[in-house]
This record gives structure tokens, C-alpha cells and sequence, in this order.
């Protein structure tokens, strides 16, 4: 065994142009940014203020940014697939040869589920709920740095699988016995599993730090049937994955010991059973999409009663319905494997099951809809994308339901069709309500609005480019095209691969737009700029303070008597008023402990990839060894002078009263 | 990997106890805060376990011709390995209460007489594991052994962890005394251990008694 | 956005006219797949109940509602109805029933491992997934062939399905049902052709580099007759299937040309379920578990105790 284990320098793929090219945009772009970044002297503000940070706006802002750069990355996968199918029709054989096709769906997949909606939602939450309840920072402020980086540990980690070696090539779910050693002898499945390993750690610590912070440190007075709904649908996006992640931990770990040790938990000898990875993955997988979703629906309900000027529509029902949708999406795993063998009573159960999960869902769009029912609704960006969503949600859940009836299952499984639908819950349920997010929440974030124009033409292009890629796709399934084709020999499916991968540049059209909309709104930040902190007229009590908000959030925590707390204390007049005197603020300094934490781990897993067994210990005991000499680091917290906080709350509540009078 | 990220995040969340400091200037009882965290972790700490108690149900009759538990479980060695546990647990009772009475020594002596019963527990284990792979009977044979090792495996690593928190709350014990994040810390610590405990209870009950039968 | 969403409806619909004729599923020339294209029908229908309605409201209340409009009413407190709550639990509820209902009989309905009634006897296949090719065995017959599956039309035909590798899935799309084909176990499927043609069929379950390529021609013979006219030519062909012949055939490969063997050894389909089966011990329990079919696992139990003698030894090779 070498000083460097298996890796070496045929490792990096020289011969392949497409990475290589890849390799030099990458390495360009990290130089640009690495030369602006020192001719501007931010390397100091960018460790002290970003990098070490604990405070959770800031963690909210790095998570979203490491989003929009795996966008970026699992969007160039996407239009690769789409351009190869359309190309490799009629028995032509593209340009992607199957052992580069088959990497690209599968990052594409693990990326764009876990890399970028995960810490989309994650960042949304991060930013917003601590200040919608009314608190300063969360439970565990270092374990939230923490998992932050172990977040963006996984997505370096599959990154570095573009330079040194491979990726899986076994489809995002890695069934055994394809994901085992017998069939993927290379390094792409342990890339797969420690990315994912890691990266889940960070999310399961994330859960149980805001279940926490949701539980303990609501402001007084907040009952838990008054916390703003946004609040509540991360709640039980906590809850959910406080119960599923686990299972994932354990499948991946079962999967790792059988090719490490040669266990056999899934191989097809000495009695293993592939059907079990399966299943857990499925326990875990299910649950994630409603991780991914109920956020949203959190997000669209804020949007729609906001821009609507109204109280949120069945208030109660909502919080009912994410609850039943959150139990119901633990029962209803076996609907991804109707075509696995089992008896009809099994398999129709789950199917129903899975129906029952439309009931709530249902029950939602009404509340939606009966919100904008006599309200006076601001046709805004993040407007545009709750209509967009709704009617491309609907259309999505209804395959939804189609696919959940087994007998459908059994000729729509694993075809396009499936695909069409997934894209039309995820992009139109969860991605379209991240985005909305992103222009909601960004004035809180930055202090100044994102440009209109560009946000409406980045919006259209995203919903005409989402028809246009995927409504193809259910054509497809219906004519028996099966999912992860390579090339197609079929002229009847010709035009519909065609108009898909139009559809996709109409996509990137949109993602181009948004590009250029932060630029523009950073250019005209000053025109843009949020003064008051609430640039929508906001009902809850993130728009109660600054826009960037203080880093310690409230100067003095409001006391709330109502789940629209701050439409209340605006309608009291209570609302921008100067306190006579503030006690201190006592805060948590930031720490560099989590980023070299990660940082270790991240060696040990790379270590662990390539065999380096050595780097492995040294990577592991040095995770253990930083994290203790943190437990014993005593000076870990500071407070804030009564006399600076009055000072900034003064300039706040004057330009507030401002804006009230005017 | 799953143990001892288990582990990492157990300690995690004790240590940003200091953190906890922040919110004490808001009537915000912390170390209620880092317990629930604690909480919270044990009830995923379950379901890993879970996870491997439904593979184990799954795999354990997939012998490929080898051995069965009835073939290699000698219940009378494991019920030994089982009293030591379940001792340590009461033996960590008592270093609680001597902690909440604020006895320092009378602490670090129950805490060390629990990490020598945690490890004695851990010796017979690794003995037991030993003695199967020599014989032959290494997880590498079968799906139930792989499934077998696995899960005992899984609580012995977290035991370990344990043992290691707890030689590191000896040390802190015996410097810093018994302040209150030091007690909270310890408290955190004996949820661990006693969850260990009734952990193990399942594993003896479904694993060693019923596939001795 | 009203007149794109009309587009998209006119598209989707004429899209559903024009794959009526063109070879998928909603295309399908065997009793299974028009149930089961039938099932799809009805229950979109069903959906479209909703589905419409909850579309045109959200345009019309965004439209009707926009602040720009100032003569309609303004309630921003109004938050609560009891009427409309009950009612917007009601609708879907009552749709969930129904489709509740139909999801459950089609379900028994359509139970892949359900022999075709009224149609006399099965014909039976043993399917083999291979990386990657298919091998279709006739037990009956005592031949083979490797990507071409030939059957008579409107006779039944049970298939019996393993893999020698990875899960794939055999899939004829105008037939109707797929199912997993998989290591060291035995899925079953029936399926009936209603005229004859040729049908494409191929995995639709992801398996590896050369999955693209796992394709075969499904036709169905008009008559029994061509059906025994194509069989007695495939017995002419020399090429034999034996054990040690299977084990080159197994090997990796991609688009792989059609092939025929005039003879195969008797229990090779058994042998190669049982090269893993053997190692999972006794399998009763744990199908029951999985909700695995008693038939099913009945059989598992019988071919494991079957080869236990030899279990020792197969183990270790």
C-alpha cells in the first residue's frame, strides 16, 4: 500500500476533455475570486465575520450561497443529460459515453436533492425562523457553524470526485447489488456514501438545534399555536428529519461495512438482502421529500398572506395538515417499489396511503386560495412564483396520485413519466418556493430589495422552461421510455427529446436572469435600500427589527399576544419605539473550532476513499481532539453595552417612524 | 462512522452549554436547554438503532449453511457481560446523586467504579468477538453474523464512546469540581449511559435470548 | 399565464390523442395493459375534478383580487369559516374514497402474480436479467434464446423471473405490468397478448454501463401453430445451453445480438435462483414479513431445504 493509498495520478481524468474543461473553469473562477478577494483585502472579514461566524443569519446567507452554487453544478448536469438525449437519438451514440452519463444523472440527483434544496431550505430557515419567534440566535450557536460545514464538507467532497477518480454510477437511490463492490468496484460509490454520510450528520444536528430553539426559546407569550406558520412547517420539517435521517445514517453505514469489510448486509451471496437497503432507504428517502416540501409550503403560506394583506386562511388547518402530512409521509415508503413482488393487499394499502397524503396537500391549496379570497393582492415576484407554483404543484400531485394507484404503477414505474412528476413536485413545490423565499427573505438577509424586472423575467423563464422541459417528459413516459437511457433508438420520441431540451435553455435562461437580478439590486443596492427592516408591509416578527438585523436580533424581546404579532404592535403603535434604557446582551463569540472540525473530517473522508489509511486516523483523532479542546475553551462569549445598543436603535426606529408617517 | 458521529454529536451538544451563557440574561434556563438537546439526540440515536434491530430481524435466519446463534451463543457468559452493564448504570445513579450533593470525591469514586464495570463489559465483548472470528465465525460468513456483529458491534462502539466521555468528565470533575455545567455535562452523560443500558436490554432480549432458544 | 395554461391543457391533450397510435402504454395490445391503460384513464378524470376547478381559482381569485382592483371586497381579518373549512377537507376527502376504492380492487385486479383466468393454460418462461441481456428459458419446450421473446398470441403466458447480477426490471410496455427481476429470488408475472405484432420490451430498471442496450423483440405469433413452427426451429439449432455454457454467457456484455439454443439442461433457471438462494437460509419468515407472496415463499422454502446438502459447498465457491 503507497503513502498515498490508491490514489494516484491516473486517478485524475486528463483524458476526458469535457472534465478537464470543467477542471480549468473551475480553477479560473477560484483564482478570479481568490485575486479580488486579496486585492480588496477581505480575506480578515471573511474568516472573522463569515467563515468563524455563529450567528445564524449569517450561517442562513453561506448555506443559501453554497445552494446557488450546487444549482449551478446540478444544473450543468441536468443540460448535459438533455443535450446528450437529444443527440443520441435514432441510434446515434452522443457524445457522453455511458460511464460519463451514468456519474452525471446520479451527482445530478444526489447534488440537487441534497446539496442544493437541503441547504436552500435549511438557509430560509436559518435566516428567518429564529427572528419569526423572537429570539436572538439559536439553542446551540457553534453547533450551528458546526453543521453548516459539515453541510459543505459533503458537497466539497462529491465536488472533488470530478478531479480525482469518479462519481457513483448507480442512479442517486445506490441499490445494492449494483452500489456494491462485486458491480462498482471504483471509488465513485464511497464519494456517494461519505458526501452523503456527512453531509446528513450536519442536517440531523441541524434538527435537533432548531427543534430545541423552537421548543425553549419562543418569545413570551408565543404559544405554540401562535407561532407563525413559516415557523411551524420547518417544525415538522424537524421532526421529520429527527426521525428519518438516522435510518439513512445506518443504511449508508451497512452499505460501507459491505465494502469495506465485506459484510454482507445487500450483497447477492452468503445470504445478504438487497431488498432491505431498499426499503430503509426508502423510510429515509420518502420523509425527505417532505423535509424538502413542508418548508415551502411554510414559505407560500407567509408570501400569500402577506402580498394578500390578510391573516393566513385556516390558520389551524394548516398546522393540522402538515402534521398529518408529516406522519401519513412515514407510512407510504413502499409506493417507490410496487414492482418489487409484493402481494396486492401490501401493495394496495401503500398505494392508498399515499393517496390520503392529497387530502391535507388538498387542504392547503384552499387555504391558499381562500387567503387571496377578498384580500388586495400585490402581484410581486415572490407572488408570481406562489401562483406558479400552485399550478404546477397541482398538476404534479395529481401524477402523484396516478402513480400511487399500483395498477398505473406497474406500466409508469421508473419511465419518464415518473421522472416529469418528480421534477413537478420538487421544482414547482419546493424549488419555486425556495425562490420565493430568496426574494421575500432577502431584504431581511442584505438590506436592500432584488430588482423586479429581472426577478419577473427570471420567473417566467423558469415556468415556461419547466412546461416546456417537462411535459415532454410525461409524453415520453406514456410511450414507454424508461428513465436512464443513454441514447434512444425510437423516432416517435425524437421531437419530444427535442422540445425537453429546449426547455432546459429556456431554464438556464432563467437561472441567467437571476444571475444578473443580484447583480443589478447589488449595483442599485442604495435605491433598493430596506430601510425600515419591513419592506412588504410583514405581519410576523422578522420585519420587527433591522434590515440586516443587529446580531442580536430584538434589543429587547417583544412580548407576543398574537401569530400575526407584528401587524398587531404596528396597528398598536407599538411598534418602532425607542426603549429608555437596554440592558447588556450577552452573545457567543465566533470560533473557528467548527470549520477545522469539518475540515478534519473532511481529510478522513477523503482518506477513507482513496485507502490513505494514515490521514484517515490522523483526520479522525483530530476531529475528536478540536472538538474537545472546545468543550474546555472557556472564553467562548461577550456582551453588548447598553449605550451601543441604544445608539443603533435609535437610527433604526427613527427611518421607521419614517416610513409609518408617510 | 454512524457511532462515532453518535458520540460527536452527543458531546457536541453538551459543549455548547457554554454557549448557553448568552441566553442566561433572558430568565432562559440553559442547561434545561442542552438536556432536551440531549433528549432529542438519544430519541435519533434510537432509531439508528432501530435501523439495525429491523435489519438484524430481517437477516438473522440467512445463515449461507454457517452458524446460528443457537450454534454460538453461550448465554451464561453473556448474562455476566449483562449484569455489568446494568450494575454501571446503578453505580452511575449513585455518582449522580453524590454529584447533585456536591461530594467531589465521593463523585470521581462512583464514576470510576461505573468506567470499570463499562469496561469489563466492553473486554468480555471484545472477547466474545474475538473468540468467533478465530473460530471462523467472523461477520465476513454470513448475512446473520454480518447483521449480528453489526448491532452488538454498534452498541459497544457507543459504550466505548462512553468510556472515553467519561474518563474526559473524571479529569473535568477532578480540576474543576462540580459547577453547574460540569453537572449539567454529567447529567447528559448518565442519559447516555442509561440508554445504553435499556439499549442493551433489547439487544440481549432479541438477539442472544431468542436466538438462543 | 391563463392563456399558457390553456396551451398546456390543449397540448396535453392532444399529446394523449397522438400516443394513442403509437406504440406505448396507451397503446396497449394485451388484456393487462388496456386494464391497466383504462385504470389511468378513470382515474385522471377523477382527478381532473379537482384539478381544474383549484387551477381556474387561483387565476380567478389572483385576477379578481389583484390590488389594483379596488371595488371588490376587503376582509384582512377574515380568516375562518367553518363552512368552507368542512368543505375544503370535504372535496378531497371524498375523492380519496373513490380513488381509495378503485386503487383497491384494480390492485387485486391486476396482481402481476395472478394467473390470467378464462384463457387456458399458461404458457411458461423463465427469465434470466444478465449484465447485460435477457435469457428466456421454455421449460416446456426445453429451449432458449437471448433477446427475442416469442409467444403465441391470446395464450396466457407465466413468466418466472431471476437475475444472475444486478435488479433490473422486465418490462413489455403494451402488454401491461413490469416486475423486479432479482438475485436469488423468483418474481412472477402474467401476460397475455390480445393480437399479434411485435412489442419492444427491455429492463426498466437501471443496471449498469451496458443497461441501455438490454433490450428484445416481444412477438407474439398469430397462431399456436407458428408459435410450434418457430419453436421446432429453434430445437434445429446446434448451439446447446448448458451449465458450463451458461457461465460464458453470464459474463458482461452489451447489446448483445439475438441467439437461440435448440437445447438447454434441465434446471438451470433452479440453479441459478438457487446459487444465492441457498445462502439465505430459511426464507419463510422473513417474505412474510415483507408482505411477500405465500406461494412464493413456499417455494423458497422448498428449494431450501432442497439444497442444503449442497449449500456447504457452493458456498465457498
Amino acid at each position: 500500500m503507497s503513502f498515498l493509498g490508491n490514489l494516484s495520478l491516473d486517478a485524475i481524468p486528463f483524458h476526458e476533455p469535457i472534465l478537464v474543461f470543467t477542471m480549468s473553469v473551475i480553477a479560473i473562477a477560484g483564482l478570479i475570486i481568490a485575486g479580488l478577494i486579496t486585492k480588496y483585502k477581505k480575506w480578515g472579514v471573511l474568516w472573522r465575520d463569515w467563515i468563524t461566524s455563529v450567528d445564524h443569519k449569517r450561517l442562513g446567507v453561506m448555506y443559501i450561497l453554497l445552494a446557488l452554487i450546487m444549482l449551478f453544478r446540478g444544473f450543468s448536469d441536468a443540460i448535459m443529460m438533455r443535450a446528450q438525449l437529444a443527440l443520441a437519438t435514432s441510434g446515434a451514440p452522443g457524445y457522453l459515453p455511458p460511464e460519463h452519463y451514468d456519474q452525471i444523472f446520479t451527482a445530478h440527483g444526489v447534488i440537487m436533492i441534497i446539496f442544493m434544496a437541503m441547504p436552500f431550505m435549511i438557509g430560509l430557515m436559518n435566516i428567518v425562523l429564529p427572528l419569526q419567534i423572537g429570539a436572538r440566535d439559536v439553542a446551540f450557536p457553534f453547533l450551528n457553524n458546526l453543521s453548516f460545514w459539515f453541510t459543505a464538507s459533503g458537497a466539497i467532497l462529491i465536488n472533488l470526485s470530478l478531479v480525482f477518480g469518479e462519481f457513483a454510477k448507480t442512479g442517486w437511490v445506490a441499490y445494492p447489488p449494483l452500489s456494491e463492490l462485486t458491480f462498482s468496484p471504483g471509488v465513485g460509490v464511497d464519494y456517494y456514501i461519505w458526501a452523503l454520510q456527512i453531509s446528513g450528520l450536519g442536517t440531523l444536528l441541524t434538527a435537533v438545534n432548531f427543534l430545541v430553539t423552537v421548543f425553549k426559546m419562543r418569545a413570551p407569550g408565543m404559544t405554540l399555536m401562535k407561532m407563525p406558520i413559516f415557523t411551524w412547517a420547518c417544525t415538522w420539517a424537524n421532526i421529520l428529519i429527527a426521525a428519518s435521517f438516522p435510518i439513512l445514517t445506518a443504511v449508508l453505514a451497512m452499505l460501507t461495512l459491505d465494502r469495506y469489510l465485506d459484510f454482507h448486509f445487500f450483497t447477492n451471496a452468503a445470504g445478504g438482502n438487497a431488498m432491505m437497503y431498499i426499503n430503509l432507504f426508502w423510510a429515509w428517502g420518502h420523509p425527505e421529500v417532505y423535509i424538502l416540501v413542508l418548508p415551502a409550503f411554510g414559505i407560500f403560506s407567509e408570501i400569500i398572506s402577506t402580498f394578500a394583506g390578510k391573516r393566513l386562511f385556516g390558520y389551524k388547518s394548516m398546522v393540522y395538515a402538515s402534521g398529518a402530512i408529516s406522519i401519513l409521509g412515514f407510512i407510504v415508503w413502499l409506493h417507490h417499489f410496487f414492482t418489487m413482488g409484493s402481494s396486492a393487499n401490501v401493495n394496495a394499502f401503500f398505494g392508498v396511503m399515499t393517496m390520503v397524503i392529497a387530502v391535507p396537500t388538498g387542504v392547503k391549496l384552499f387555504n391558499w386560495l381562500f387567503t387571496i379570497y377578498r384580500g388586495r393582492l400585490r402581484i410581486s415576484v415572490p407572488v408570481l412564483w406562489t401562483l406558479g407554483f400552485m399550478i404546477t404543484f397541482t398538476v404534479g400531485g395529481m401524477t402523484g396520485v396516478l402513480l400511487a394507484i399500483p395498477g398505473a404503477d406497474y406500466v409508469l414505474h421508473n419511465s419518464l413519466f415518473l421522472i416529469a412528476h418528480f421534477h413537478n413536485t420538487i421544482i414547482g413545490g419546493a424549488v419555486f418556493g425556495y425562490l420565493a423565499g430568496f426574494v421575500f427573505w432577502f431584504p431581511k438577509a442584505m438590506g436592500f430589495k432584488l430588482n423586479e424586472k429581472w426577478g419577473k423575467a427570471s420567473f417566467w423563464c423558469w415556468i415556461i422552461g419547466f412546461f416546456v422541459a417537462f411535459m415532454p417528459l410525461y409524453v415520453l413516459g406514456f410511450l414507454g421510455m424508461t428513465r436512464r437511457l443513454n441514447h434512444t433508438n425510437n423516432p416517435d420520441w425524437n421531437i419530444w427529446l427535442y422540445i425537453a431540451a429546449g426547455g432546459a435553455v429556456i431554464i438556464m435562461f432563467g437561472i441567467i436572469s437571476q444571475a444578473i437580478q443580484l447583480f443589478v439590486s447589488f449595483r442599485d443596492r442604495e435605491a433598493l435600500d430596506d430601510t425600515t427592516g419591513d419592506p412588504w408591509n410583514g405581519h410576523t416578527l422578522e420585519w420587527a427589527t433591522s434590515s440586516p438585523p443587529q446580531v442580536y436580533n430584538f434589543a429587547t424581546i417583544p412580548h407576543v399576544d398574537d401569530i400575526d404579532a407584528w401587524t398587531e404592535a404596528k396597528e398598536k403603535g407599538q411598534a418602532y419605539q425607542t426603549k429608555a434604557s437596554y440592558s447588556p446582551i450577552h452573545m457567543p463569540k465566533n470560533t473557528s473550532a467548527g470549520v477545522f472540525m469539518a475540515a478534519s473530517l473532511t481529510a478522513f473522508c477523503f482518506a477513507m476513499i482513496w485507502h490513505i489509511w494514515w490521514l484517515a486516523v490522523v483526520g479522525l483523532v483530530g476531529a475528536i481532539a478540536i472538538f474537545i479542546k472546545r468543550c474546555y475553551t472557556n472564553d467562548v462569549d461577550y456582551y453588548i453595552q447598553p449605550d451601543e445598543i441604544a445608539r443603533t436603535e435609535a437610527a433604526y426606529n427613527s427611518s421607521g417612524n419614517k416610513e409609518l408617517n408617510a | 462512522m454512524s457511532t462515532l458521529s453518535a458520540n460527536l454529536e452527543s458531546a457536541n451538544l453538551d459543549s455548547v452549554s457554554h454557549d448557553d451563557h448568552a441566553h442566561a440574561h433572558d430568565h432562559h434556563d440553559t442547561s434545561g436547554d442542552t438536556i432536551f438537546g440531549f433528549w432529542l439526540y438519544l430519541m435519533t440515536d434510537c432509531l439508528l438503532f432501530a435501523s439495525f434491530f429491523a435489519t438484524y430481524a430481517v437477516l438473522f435466519m440467512n445463515t449461507a449453511g454457517g452458524v446460528s446463534g443457537k450454534d454460538i451463543f453461550e448465554l451464561d457468559f453473556v448474562a455476566v457481560e449483562t449484569a455489568a452493564l446494568l450494575i454501571s448504570s446503578i453505580t452511575f445513579g449513585f455518582a449522580m446523586i453524590a454529584a447533585q450533593g456536591q461530594k467531589k470525591a465521593l463523585t470521581l469514586t462512583w464514576l470510576f467504579i461505573t468506567f470499570c464495570l463499562g469496561a469489563a463489559f466492553i473486554g468480555m465483548e471484545i472477547y466474545e468477538f474475538h473468540h468467533l472470528i478465530v473460530h471462523g465465525n467472523g461477520p465476513q460468513q454470513s448475512a446473520f453474523l454480518t447483521s449480528f456483529f453489526s448491532l452488538v458491534g454498534l452498541h459497544g462502539l457507543h459504550v466505548t464512546a462512553g468510556l472515553i466521555w467519561m474518563t474526559i468528565m473524571m479529569i473535568e470533575v477532578a480540576k474543576r469540581g462540580l459547577g453547574k455545567p460540569t453537572v449539567t455535562r454529567l447529567s447528559c452523560l448518565s442519559l447516555f449511559w442509561h440508554f445504553l443500558d435499556i439499549v442493551w436490554i433489547c439487544v440481549f432480549t432479541v438477539v442472544y435470548l431468542m436466538g438462543a432458544m | 399565464m391563463l392563456i399558457r395554461n390553456l396551451c398546456n391543457i390543449a397540448l396535453a391533450s392532444t399529446v394523449l390523442a397522438l400516443s394513442g397510435c403509437k406504440g406505448g402504454i396507451l397503446d396497449p395490445k394485451g388484456q393487462i395493459g388496456i386494464d391497466e391503460k383504462n385504470l389511468i384513464i378513470i382515474a385522471t378524470v377523477l382527478m381532473l375534478l379537482v384539478v381544474v376547478p383549484v387551477i381556474v381559482m387561483t387565476l380567478y381569485f389572483a385576477w379578481k383580487y389583484r390590488d389594483t382592483q379596488n371595488q371588490e371586497i376587503y376582509a384582512p381579518k377574515w380568516a375562518h369559516s367553518n363552512k368552507i373549512e368542512a368543505a375544503v377537507w370535504a372535496v378531497p376527502i371524498v375523492i380519496v374514497i373513490i380513488l381509495g376504492v378503485i386503487t383497491w380492487e384494480s390492485t387485486q385486479e391486476l396482481d402481476p402474480y395472478k394467473p390470467i383466468e378464462g384463457k387456458g393454460e399458461h404458457l411458461t418462461v423463465e427469465v434470466v436479467s444478465l449484465n447485460w441481456k435477457w435469457l428466456f428459458i421454455y421449460p416446456e419446450q426445453g429451449i432458449a434464446t437471448v433477446n427475442e421473446l416469442v409467444f403465441p398470441a391470446n395464450v396466457p403466458v407465466e413468466y418466472k423471473i431471476t437475475s444472475e447480477s444486478t435488479m433490473n426490471s422486465f418490462f413489455i410496455p403494451q402488454l401491461g405490468s413490469q416486475i423486479y427481476s432479482m438475485a436469488g429470488m423468483e418474481t412472477k408475472l402474467h401476460l397475455i397478448a390480445n393480437e399479434p405484432g411485435t412489442f419492444k420490451g427491455f429492463s426498466a430498471n437501471y443496471s449498469g454501463a451496458g443497461f441501455t442496450g438490454m433490450k428484445f423483440n416481444a412477438i407474439a405469433t398469430p397462431t399456436q401453430a407458428d408459435f410450434d413452427k418457430w419453436v421446432t426451429s429453434v430445437k434445429a439449432n446446434a448451439n446447446n445451453l448448458t451449465h458450463a455454457n451458461y457461465v460464458e454467457l453470464a459474463k458482461a456484455s452489451e447489446n448483445n445480438p439475438v441467439a437461440y439454443y435448440g437445447k438447454v439442461d434441465d434446471g438451470l433457471f433452479h440453479t441459478i435462483v438457487m446459487k444465492y438462494m441457498q445462502a439465505h437460509g430459511d426464507m419463510n419468515k422473513k417474505h412474510h414479513a415483507m408482505g411477500e407472496h405465500g406461494q412464493m415463499s413456499k417455494k423458497h422454502h422448498e428449494m431450501a431445504e432442497h439444497s442444503m446438502p449442497s449449500s456447504h459447498s457452493q458456498g465457498e465457491e
